[in-house]
């Protein structure tokens, strides 16, 4: 299938749109009428056709610009990509994963030439042609983990096993929901969670972790995760919060439609085979509220999941203060239905809404 | 999750018999495809299909990660153990098709390390082999210290002092040499990590003196296949297939359970992972705890159960398979 | 001065414990002001450790009053440092001189602990085998997360980063490898709304 990609900003006038196809397939969290945290872990291998859930990288119309938008983040902070020392055998490992992948699952985008250590990389809608040596650092531009995510959708944190645990020792965070690599980096898997409330009581991350350790070559496995946010901004990063956070205030009943967006992280974890690391793609899906309640069991779901939010998750979501806004908006589209389970659209068989 | 990891098909394409007690096996993919790469330390699990029994093996990848054209393991014949060594060395031909895991690493190299610091014992220097290749490739540094029982019984000593005078050094029993543990520990510079593989008694060895010694807990690593022991036998429900089985004296809970036909998630099948962890429903008895996995905690609860090499005896053993 | 007991808090808030004496081939003790009371107390439990050990300390405001205290204890080097940065050159030498079996040994102020264990496990000491005890002053170590300055001796939640101005507040979400605390706006929706500082722990 052909793609047209959008030529869209992330910021400043905030010209990025779904279209319908985005809006249909969007990854819609919730598989029922509440939300609390748990281990929701499946296999990721593949999906319904055209669904986001397909491929192993998923390319949409946002890719073109939300490249370009990682590259004005990286020039501004260079520090949002770092590497320890020891993780150069991880960024190959995920070079060659996505480059195995997508040349595999996208023909018409991306190629994929090798000959032993002497490879070719094309990526035609970043016109890319490039012939490099694998494992040669001199070779290339960047760093291996660098080069391959300024041309990858979504944020990369690269996981060192050690010790029972996982260690974040690299990572490409330019779309982040509130946190610093920069910070971060070196923590293990219940350190850089620290801050979430209520989760650690729960044991959620002790089993994840028992999980994710596990996770072996050739099984990937994916999740969901979301929060908010005021405009379709990717880079809600704590540096910039100066910048961003006004924005929370700006917010009315006539625009929270256009202005609040719904963002869904697709999370994903491989493990990479040469250095025995796990990477962890968070790929980031921005939706505008107006356009979430156009699919109508969507927007009943939503009401009640953000009305009924305990307050520490609404507050760490960093929202609390437009719940009352955003649940006053999101009412119009409740008619009260029952709503069906699982997080699919069901359009056929999800009847509109019924006005009061 | 199913059970174990990925599968790949594959042809015995060489086999050698390297001395008395280890012969070398070569597996390449039955659709000419390339083999997935792999990290130093790795091991598969081979499927052995011995008449009736199914019997699924660890074994350590000995061949260079880079090579994607073949895998290759080692042997050590056990007349005296479950089978599955003679199995190998005996109704294996060259030209069979296997079926063997996706590589899996327990034991990987901590790449930190400003020196890995080698301790093998036996077959135990097979993950190594793997290792030196990866690292020779890296300019990482390390140092392998091999003891054999006889230079005979050697395996792949040649090759190893031939490819890397000044890193090995080999130790044979039968000439009463001895690895001097405490004089080789002392004086490592800070940032190296020891790594030892091979017999229960000689990683016990390596770990209490190493402590002693003042090395951090996170410096020391080691693998041990642990070969589930044989024991009583004894019955046990699967509640949710609805099936009683016997574990027989020779087999594992885990492999009753196989041959039972019900699918039980595992990985190394060695008690040290955790993804064969089973809930207990109801029980009568005692158990027999052999894993490196549960708490103590939980081993006390009798709610858990490591079926990979732990066992049970009592009246009534309910599982949740 | 009687040791602190800071409340429970997250995961990557460090947690200090009391020293203990250890097997190994040297031992290393670094501390600062009140810390050298714990190193005292290693000296009770174990003289003929304390007989092998190098210190470092740096008395800050306590004058000479443990430092008598520690010469008599005996110790095989006694080291005494105007301040933490004066002392780095010769940590660092000690260090990649070290060999494995080296159990190190930090006492006193946040800010200390955290700066001289970067050092071991940038020279391949694991951190969880460095023995930690607190003594003395709860001041912090910021880092502001938006300009990356850390600001030291911070006793006040909120307070005013010393490089770009910004007012932060406190989080306990701390990095080992910055060996500080993170300092967020704590006005960023707000401008201008800040609450008056509260001093830590109070």
């Amino acid at each position: 299938m052909t793609i047209q990609f959008n030529d869209e900003t992330f910021r400043g006038d905030y010209t990025f749109r779904n279209s319908p196809w985005a809006i249909k397939r969007f990854p819609f969290p919730f598989h029922e009428d509440s939300y609390m945290y748990s281990v929701n872990m499946e296999r990721h291998r593949g999906g319904p056709k055209g669904s986001v859930y397909e491929k192993r990288f998923d390319v949409d119309e946002h890719y073109l610009s939300e490249m370009k938008d990682r590259a004005l983040v990286l020039a501004e902070d260079p520090l949002r990509c770092q590497s320890l020392p020891h993780m150069a055998l991880a960024g190959w490992d995920l070079l060659e994963l996505i480059m195995v992948s997508k040349s595999e699952d996208y023909p018409e985008l991306f190629d994929l030439h090798r000959n032993g250590n002497s490879w070719r990389w094309v990526n035609r809608p970043m016109g890319i042609d490039h012939s490099f040596t694998f494992l040669d650092e001199a070779t290339l531009p960047y760093g291996p983990m660098e080069y391959i995510t300024r041309q990858t959708q979504g944020d990369f944190a690269v996981l060192d096993q050690r010790d029972d645990n996982l260690w974040m020792d690299a990572g490409m965070v330019t779309t982040q929901a509130d946190w610093s690599l920069d910070f971060d980096i070196g923590m293990n898997f219940f350190e850089w969670h620290a801050p979430v409330p209520l989760a650690h009581e729960l044991n959620v991350f002790k089993r994840a972790l028992k999980f994710l350790l596990n996770v072996q070559q050739g099984s990937p496995a994916r999740r969901l995760n979301w929060t908010m946010t005021v405009n379709p901004l990717l880079d809600t990063s704590p540096e910039n919060y100066p910048k961003w956070g006004i924005q929370k205030t700006e917010l009315t009943p006539g625009n929270v439609g256009a202005k609040q967006h719904l963002r869904v992280e697709l999370q994903t974890f491989f493990r990479l085979p040469r250095s025995n690391a796990l990477v962890f793609p968070i790929r980031c899906y921005l939706i505008a509220l107006q356009d979430v309640v156009s699919v109508p069991k969507w927007g009943r779901r939503l009401h009640r999941v953000i009305r009924d939010l305990p307050v520490e998750l609404a507050t760490y979501k960093g929202f609390i203060r437009n719940r009352p806004l955003i649940v006053s908006y999101l009412s119009q589209f409740d008619d009260g239905l029952p709503t069906s389970d699982g997080i699919w659209p069901d359009l056929e068989s999800e009847p509109p809404l019924q006005k009061a | 999750m199913s059970a174990g990891t990925e599968k790949i098909d594959i042809i015995v394409s060489d086999i050698v018999k390297v001395n008395d007690l280890v012969t070398r096996f070569e597996f390449r993919r039955a659709d000419g495809g390339l083999l997935p790469t792999f990290s130093g330390g790795a091991h598969t699990v081979v499927e052995m299909k011995d008449g009736e029994i199914t019997r699924l093996n660890p074994y350590s990848l000995m061949s260079d990660p880079m090579d994607q054209t073949a895998y290759t393991i080692s042997v050590r014949r056990d007349d005296a153990g479950r089978g599955g060594s003679l199995f190998m060395h005996h109704k294996v031909k060259k030209g069979d098709r296997m079926v063997i895991s996706y590589p899996v690493n327990l034991f990987s190299l901590d790449l930190r390390a400003r020196k890995h610091l080698m301790l093998a014992g036996g077959i135990g220097i097979t993950p190594f082999l793997a290792q030196i290749k990866q690292l020779a490739r890296s300019n990482g540094k390390f140092e392998l210290h091999y003891a054999c029982r006889t230079p005979a019984l050697g395996s792949y000593v040649d090759e190893l002092t031939a490819a890397y005078p000044n890193a090995v050094h080999v130790y044979f029993d039968d000439q009463q040499q001895v690895i001097d543990l405490d004089h080789l520990l002392d004086g490592q510079p800070l940032g190296t990590h020891v790594y030892v593989c091979g017999p229960k008694g000689m990683i016990e060895w390596v770990r209490k003196t190493a402590a002693a010694l003042g090395w951090p807990r996170e410096a020391i690593h080691y693998e041990e296949f642990l070969v589930p022991q044989s024991g009583k036998p004894f019955e046990v429900y699967l509640k949710r297939s609805g099936l009683r089985i016997r574990v027989g004296e020779h087999e594992s809970l885990l492999e009753a359970i196989e041959r039972a036909g019900v699918e039980a998630p595992y990985l190394c099948r060695g008690g040290a992972c955790g993804q064969c962890e089973t809930d207990v429903i109801e029980y009568e008895g005692e158990f027999v705890h052999r894993d490196h996995w549960l708490e103590p905690a939980e081993r006390a609860s009798g709610r858990k159960i490591m079926p990979c090499v732990s066992r049970f005896e009592g009246r009534t053993l309910v599982l949740d398979r | 001065m009687p040791e602190f007991t800071f409340p429970p808090s997250i995961k990557s808030r460090p947690v200090y414990g009391t020293l203990a004496p250890r097997p190994g081939k040297a031992h290393l003790m670094i501390a600062d002001a009140e810390g050298a009371e714990a190193l005292l107390g290693l000296a009770v439990a174990d003289p003929t450790l304390f007989a092998k050990a190098h210190i470092i300390y740096i008395p800050k405001h306590t004058g000479e009053t443990l430092v008598e205290r520690l010469r008599a204890a005996a110790p095989e080097i006694l080291h005494l440092s105007p301040s933490y940065p004066a002392c780095v050159p010769r940590l660092r030498r000690i260090l990649s001189d070290a060999h494995m079996g080296l159990q190190v040994y930090l006492a006193g102020t946040e800010g200390l602990i955290g700066q001289a264990m970067l050092e071991a496990t940038n020279a391949g000491i694991p951190h969880s085998a460095i023995q930690t005890e607190h003594r003395g002053s709860v001041a912090r170590r910021m880092q502001c997360v938006h300009c990356k300055g850390i600001t030291e001796d911070v006793m006040t939640d909120p307070f005013v980063c010393s490089h770009c101005g910004l007012t932060l507040f406190v989080r306990d979400h701390y990095s080992r490898r910055l060996a500080a605390f993170q300092g967020v706006c704590i006005d960023a929706e707000d401008p201008g709304n800040i609450p008056a500082p509260v001093e830590l722990y109070k």
